[in-house]
C-alpha cells in the first residue's frame, strides 16, 4: 500500500476510534450518575404483601422477600399465599413482565380441621396470621376459608396432624374457560360417541 | 359421562384457509408468469424451477431443524410463492446459483431465521432480491431482449443449459437494458428524460410487455387481470394497490408537469418495471403489511412515494424492492399507531359522551 | 326502511332450512323434570318445596332471592323426589342445586293469577305489570337469561324513549324465534304492547333480519293497526342480533363502552320474552315452557319444540329421531356463541335457544397453524378491535396488555375465530382473558381484605405484648418497692405488719 493509501486509513480508524472513546465514555457515566434509584421500591413492593412473615418463598419474612423481588433475586411470583393477584401486582409495580399461562391455578387451597382429630388446644389459632380459625380451648376448631390465604404455619402447629391443606374447587360462578392449547390435527371425523351413562 | 368442555366456540368456521389463498394467489400470478415463460424462452423455465424446488427443499429443511411439522407446512404453499415471486423479479437468463442463492436467502434468511411463517418482518423475496443485487450487482443487471420460444433468436434447450450453468456468457446481441434502466443511464449522461421516453416504446406496448426486463415487469394487463381477480375473491383488498399506484401516479404526473426533462411521465412509471407485480402481489404479502385499513393506506402511499423517489432522485433505476422493505420496517408503528376505532369509544380510547343528544328516531 | 350501517361482522352459512318449515310441535311429558335453581343471571332461587311435597304446574317452588334473581316454577304436576346437585347445561360440567320432580302425567294446573283481558291502554300499572312480570320468572330467552323485570324496571333510572324487539335471531341453525313469529305473530305484538306500556315508552321498533320474508310478512300484517311500531328488514350478517349492534343498526345510536343501552334510551327484548310477557299477563300462566330449535346434521329429524323446562335433553333428541350420525360435537345454544353440552342428560333450561347435533364437516376444525397477519379477524371483528394483537398479548401472557387494546369491550360474538384462515381459537382466548382477568380481581380483593385482617392481628398482638410488658414492668416496680420497704423498716416486725405496710 502506498503511503497516501495508509494516511487515509490511519484517518479512518483514527476518527471511529476516537467517536468509539468518547461516546463510550459518556454512556459509562451516564449509567453510573443518571441511573435510578431502586431502593424506595422494596417498601412499596413490601406493602402488597400478605404481612404475616410465613417464609413459604424461602425468605425470612415479607420485607426480606420484597428486597429480593426488587433486586430481581426473586420472581414477583414467589408468595404461594399471595395469590396470582398479588404477583400481578408487584410485577406491574417492578415493570416486570409476569408470565400468566394459567398454570398457577393449579387450584388455590385453604386450609380444614378435620374434626375427629382436633383436641381443642388452640395452638393454630395463636399462630394463625389472619385470625382465620375459630375456637376456643377444649372447644372444636374451625377454619374460615375466606380468611385463610394458605401460609401453612397451622399444618406444621397442630400436634395431631388435624389440618390438611384442601383445594377450593371452582363452582358455576367462579368458573373460567382454561387458557387453550394446542391442539393436534383431529385424526378422523369420527369423535367419541355421547354416551348416556 | 360428564366432560368439561375444554375448547369454547364457534363450532362453524369459514371454508378460507392458508392454502386456499396461497393457491389463488398462484393462480393469479399463472398468467403472467407463463407470458414471461414463452417470452423468455428455456433459461428462464430453468431459473424459474431452480427457484421454486430450492425454496421447497430449503423450507423442508428449515421445517425438520426447527421441530416444526413439515408435511402440513410445505402444503400450505407459503414457501412455494415465495420463490415464485423471487424468480418472477430476477432476470431471466440469470446463472442457476442466483436462484438458488437466492431463494436459500429468502426462505432461511428471510423468513425461518425471524421465526418461520408469520414472523418474518421483511419480504421474504424481496429481502433476498436486494441481497443479491448488492452481492452480484453484474449478474442482477444484465438484462435480455425477448427471445420467444420458437422464434429464431431463441436459444435451444442444450444451449439455455449452458447459460443456466453460466458455463457461457450471454451473446452480446441479446442483452438489453429495461425502460428505467435507460432512463437512469441516459440522464445521468445528460441527456433529458423527455427525449429518452421518445425513444421507448410507447406506453401501449409497455402494457402488452415484450420488453427486456424480469418476467415480472413484462405484462402489465396479464398482471392487472390478475390483481383483479385476488381484489374480486377478497383475497386482498383495494387499499394496498390503490394508494400505492396512487401516490407514484401523482408525483409522476406533478414532476413530470414540473420538470419533464428531469422526470419521468405516469405511464411509464406505472407500467414498466415492478410496479404492477409490487402493487398486487408483494406490497400486499399478509404478515409484512399492517393488519387495519388505515394503516394500510398509509403503507401503500409510502411505498409509492419511495419508488418515485428512488428510481427519480436515486442511483438504481428501480426501487420497488427497496420501497417495499423500508415501508416493511415501518409496519410495527403502522400497526401501533393506526388502530381502528373501538366500538363504543372515540377515537382516543375514551368512551362515549352519553351527554351527546341523541338522535331522534 | 333503512337501516344503519354496522362494521365489521361475517357472512355465515345458516342451515336454517333444516328446521325452518317445520312447526312448532309440543313435546311429550317426561316422567321427570329437572329444574336448575339458577336458570337466569344471578342470584339462585331460594327453595320453597320440600322433598315429598306434591306440586301443581305453574306453582312456585323457588322464590326469587334478595337483590337479582328470578323465581322457578313447575313445569307440571307431580311429586319433588329431590333437592340435590346435578350436572348444569354449562360447559363446565359443574353441579347445581337441582330440584327434581317425578311428574305424575295428569299435567293439573296450580291456582294462577288474575289474567288481564282488557284492551289497551291496560286497567293495571306499569308497576303491577311489573311486579307480574317477576312473579312469573320471565328472563331473556335470547339466550342471555336477565330477569326481566329489572330490565323493565331501567324506566325508573334512565330516561328511556324506544323499546327494540330483537327477532333478528341471527344464530346459523336456529329457527325458533322465526316460528314464533310467523306462527303467533298476534300474542307476540300484544306482548311488545304491554312491554311498551311497562317501559312507558312511545316509539317501537321491531327488527327481524332479511332471511326472514315470512316472518317479516306475518309481522307487518299484525302490527299493521299500530302505524308506532316500525318493522326493520336488518341485513343478514352476524351479529346483528348483538344488543349495542342491533341498537346501532336500528337508531344509529351507539352505545359508549361499559354503559347500557338504556344509558342512551333504548331497552331491547327478545321476540320470545315479548310472547312470554303476553301469555302471563293475559292468561296467568308463569314461563314454564320455551321453544327449542334441535338441528344440526347429527340430528335424524330436525324440528321445533315446545319444550317443558326441566326437560332432560336425552329426551328431546329421542323425540326428533336421536342422534344419527354420531355428532362430532353436542351444543347447547348457536353454533357461534353456544358451548358444548356436558352430557345428554342436562336439562333444558329458560336460555335454551336450540340444541344442536353437529358433525365434524359442520364444525370445519383444523389443525391450529401460525398467525399469518392476513387481518380478516379486524375486519371482521364488529367492535373494532385488533384480535390478532389481542391474541398474541394473551399467549404470551400479558393479560393487562391485552385489556389495554380493548379486551374488556369484546362482545365474544367469535366473528374472529370464524374468519381465521389459520383455525386460531382467537374467541377462546378473550374468553380465558376476561375469566382470568375477573378472577384475579376476585382474589386481589380479597387478598386486600385478608391483608387488613393480618394487619388488625398484628396491631392486636402488639397491644398485648405492650400490656403484658406493662403489667409486668408494675410487677416488678411492686416488688422492688416493697422489698426497699423491707430492707427500710428495722428488723422483727410480724409478717401481717409487712403486708399491711405495702
Amino acid at each position: 500500500m502506498d503511503a497516501t493509501a495508509l494516511s487515509h486509513a490511519a484517518q479512518a480508524v483514527g476518527a471511529i476510534g476516537v467517536l468509539g472513546t468518547v461516546l463510550g465514555v459518556i454512556l459509562g457515566v451516564a449509567s453510573r450518575y443518571l441511573s435510578t434509584p431502586v431502593d424506595d421500591r422494596a417498601e412499596a413492593v413490601a406493602a402488597l404483601l400478605p404481612g404475616s412473615n410465613c417464609a413459604q418463598c424461602g425468605f425470612a419474612g415479607c420485607k426480606q422477600a420484597a428486597a429480593a423481588m426488587v433486586e430481581g433475586r426473586a420472581a414477583p411470583n414467589c408468595c404461594p399465599p399471595g395469590g396470582a393477584s398479588t404477583a400481578q401486582r408487584v410485577a406491574d409495580l417492578l415493570g416486570v413482565r409476569l408470565v400468566m399461562d394459567g398454570s398457577e391455578e393449579a387450584l388455590p387451597t385453604v386450609a380444614w380441621v378435620e374434626e375427629a382429630r382436633c383436641i381443642g388446644c388452640t395452638r393454630c389459632i395463636r399462630k394463625c396470621g389472619s385470625d382465620a380459625i375459630v375456637g376456643a380451648a377444649k372447644q372444636m376448631h374451625t377454619v374460615l376459608p375466606e380468611a385463610c390465604y394458605a401460609c401453612g404455619l397451622c399444618v406444621a402447629e397442630c400436634p395431631t396432624q388435624a389440618i390438611v391443606m384442601k383445594p377450593v374447587l371452582p363452582t358455576l360462578a367462579t368458573w373460567h374457560w382454561p387458557k387453550p392449547k394446542p391442539k393436534p390435527k383431529p385424526k378422523t371425523a369420527v369423535a367419541t360417541p355421547l354416551t348416556t351413562d | 359421562m360428564i366432560t368439561m368442555a375444554t375448547r369454547a366456540g364457534p363450532f362453524t368456521h369459514t371454508v378460507n384457509s392458508i392454502s386456499r389463498t396461497m393457491l389463488w394467489v398462484m393462480a393469479a400470478l399463472l398468467p403472467a408468469t407463463a407470458y414471461g415463460l414463452w417470452l423468455f424462452g428455456w433459461p428462464a423455465i430453468f431459473l424459474l424451477v431452480i427457484t421454486l424446488a430450492t425454496a421447497l427443499v430449503a423450507e423442508a429443511l428449515m421445517l425438520k431443524l426447527l421441530g416444526q411439522p413439515v408435511r402440513a407446512r410445505l402444503a400450505d404453499g407459503s414457501a412455494l410463492l415465495t420463490g415464485w415471486l423471487l424468480a418472477l423479479s430476477l432476470p431471466p437468463w440469470a446463472p442457476w446459483w442466483i436462484g438458488f442463492l437466492g431463494a436459500l436467502v429468502a426462505i432461511v434468511l428471510g423468513k425461518h431465521l425471524f421465526g418461520g411463517l408469520g414472523q418474518n418482518m421483511f419480504n421474504p423475496a424481496m429481502v433476498a432480491r436486494i441481497v443479491l443485487l448488492i452481492s452480484f450487482p453484474v449478474q442482477l443487471t444484465v438484462w435480455v431482449a425477448p427471445a420467444p420460444l420458437g422464434s429464431a433468436s431463441a436459444p435451444s434447450f442444450s444451449q439455455a443449459l449452458t447459460y443456466v450453468a453460466g458455463q457461457s456468457t450471454l451473446p452480446e446481441h441479446m442483452s438489453a437494458a429495461t425502460s428505467l434502466g435507460v432512463l437512469k443511464t441516459e440522464h445521468s449522461r445528460g441527456i433529458s428524460v423527455a427525449t429518452t421516453t421518445e425513444q421507448l416504446p410507447p406506453a401501449a406496448q409497455l402494457a402488452m410487455g415484450r420488453e427486456p426486463g424480469s418476467m415480472g415487469e413484462t405484462s402489465a394487463g396479464l398482471l392487472l387481470a390478475g390483481g383483479l381477480l385476488l381484489l374480486t375473491l377478497r383475497i386482498i383488498s383495494w387499499h394496498i394497490p390503490l394508494a400505492m399506484l396512487g401516490t407514484l401516479a401523482t408525483l409522476a404526473l406533478v414532476s413530470n408537469a414540473l420538470d419533464p426533462s428531469r422526470f419521468a411521465a405516469m405511464p411509464i412509471h406505472l407500467l414498466s418495471g415492478a410496479t404492477l407485480l409490487g402493487a398486487f402481489f408483494i406490497a400486499t404479502d399478509y404478515v409484512t403489511s399492517p393488519v387495519s385499513r388505515s394503516g394500510q393506506l398509509l403503507f401503500g402511499a409510502g411505498i409509492g412515494a419511495l419508488t418515485w423517489v428512488i428510481r427519480s432522485l436515486g442511483a438504481y433505476p428501480e426501487g420497488v424492492a427497496f420501497a417495499v422493505v423500508l415501508m416493511n420496517a415501518m409496519v410495527p408503528l403502522i400497526d401501533r399507531g393506526f388502530r381502528p376505532r373501538v366500538f363504543g369509544r372515540s377515537r382516543r380510547g375514551q368512551s362515549l359522551d352519553t351527554q351527546k343528544p341523541k338522535i331522534p328516531l | 326502511m333503512w337501516s344503519f350501517r354496522v362494521r365489521g361482522g361475517v357472512k355465515l352459512q345458516y342451515h336454517k332450512e333444516l328446521s325452518s318449515e317445520k312447526a312448532v310441535v309440543p313435546m311429550p311429558l317426561p316422567r321427570r323434570l329437572y329444574l336448575p335453581l339458577q336458570q337466569h343471571i344471578g342470584a339462585p332461587a331460594l327453595p320453597v318445596v320440600v322433598v315429598g311435597d306434591t306440586v301443581l304446574k305453574g306453582q312456585l317452588i323457588a322464590k326469587a332471592a334478595p337483590g337479582l334473581s328470578a323465581p322457578v316454577h313447575a313445569s307440571s304436576s307431580g311429586t319433588v323426589v329431590a333437592i340435590e346437585e346435578y350436572v348444569a347445561p354449562h360447559p363446565s360440567g359443574l353441579r347445581q342445586k337441582t330440584i327434581i320432580i317425578a311428574t305424575d302425567g295428569q299435567d293439573r294446573w296450580a291456582a294462577l293469577p288474575h289474567p288481564i283481558t282488557d284492551d289497551f291502554p291496560l286497567g293495571v300499572t306499569p308497576a303491577e305489570l311489573n311486579s307480574r312480570v317477576a312473579a312469573a320468572g320471565i328472563v331473556g330467552m335470547g339466550g342471555a337469561a336477565f330477569p326481566s323485570a329489572v330490565k323493565l324496571d331501567l324506566k325508573s333510572r334512565y330516561q328511556l324513549d324506544t323499546l327494540l324487539i330483537n327477532g333478528a335471531e341471527c344464530e346459523p341453525y336456529l329457527t325458533c324465534d322465526d316460528r314464533l313469529m310467523r306462527e303467533e305473530a298476534a300474542a307476540v305484538i300484544d306482548g311488545v304492547r304491554i312491554l311498551a306500556y311497562a317501559l312507558e315508552v312511545q316509539s317501537v321498533v321491531f327488527a327481524i333480519e332479511r332471511n326472514k320474508p315470512q316472518a317479516l310478512a306475518a309481522i307487518r300484517e299484525a302490527a299493521r293497526v299500530e302505524p308506532w311500531i316500525k318493522v326493520m328488514a336488518l341485513p343478514t350478517r352476524f351479529p346483528m342480533g348483538s344488543e349495542r349492534h342491533l341498537v346501532l343498526a336500528c337508531t344509529g345510536r351507539e352505545t359508549p363502552s361499559r354503559k347500557l343501552t338504556a344509558d342512551i334510551g333504548v331497552v331491547v327484548h327478545n321476540v320470545a320474552t315479548a310472547r312470554a310477557v303476553a301469555r302471563t299477563v293475559r292468561s296467568g300462566e308463569p314461563l314454564i315452557s320455551r321453544v327449542v330449535t334441535v338441528s344440526g346434521r347429527g340430528i335424524r329429524e330436525p324440528a321445533n319444540i315446545n319444550v317443558p323446562l326441566g326437560t332432560l335433553v336425552e329426551d328431546l333428541l329421542v323425540f326428533c329421531g336421536g342422534l344419527h350420525p354420531v355428532p362430532h360435537k353436542l351444543i347447547g345454544g348457536g353454533p357461534m356463541m353456544g358451548a358444548p353440552l356436558p352430557s345428554v342428560q342436562v336439562p333444558v333450561v329458560k336460555g335454551t335457544s336450540g340444541v344442536l347435533a353437529l358433525t365434524a364437516d359442520e364444525v370445519n376444525d383444523g389443525a391450529e397453524s401460525p398467525c399469518i397477519r392476513c387481518g380478516s379477524c379486524v375486519s371482521a371483528c364488529p367492535c373494532g378491535l385488533v384480535p390478532l394483537e389481542m391474541a398474541q398479548l394473551v399467549r404470551r401472557g400479558d393479560l393487562q396488555g391485552a385489556q389495554a387494546i380493548g379486551l374488556q369491550d369484546c362482545v365474544s360474538c367469535g366473528s374472529c375465530s370464524f374468519i381465521c384462515p389459520s383455525h386460531i381459537p382467537l374467541s377462546h382466548y378473550f374468553n380465558f382473558a376476561k375469566g382470568q382477568l375477573g378472577a384475579l380481581d376476585r382474589d386481589s380483593r380479597r387478598q386486600d381484605r385478608i391483608r387488613s385482617l393480618i394487619q388488625a392481628r398484628n396491631e392486636r398482638a402488639a397491644r398485648e405484648a405492650e400490656a403484658k410488658k406493662a403489667a409486668a414492668a408494675a410487677r416488678k416496680a411492686a416488688k422492688a418497692a416493697a422489698a426497699a420497704a423491707s430492707a427500710a423498716a428495722p428488723v422483727d416486725t410480724p409478717a401481717s405488719q409487712l403486708e399491711e405496710s405495702t
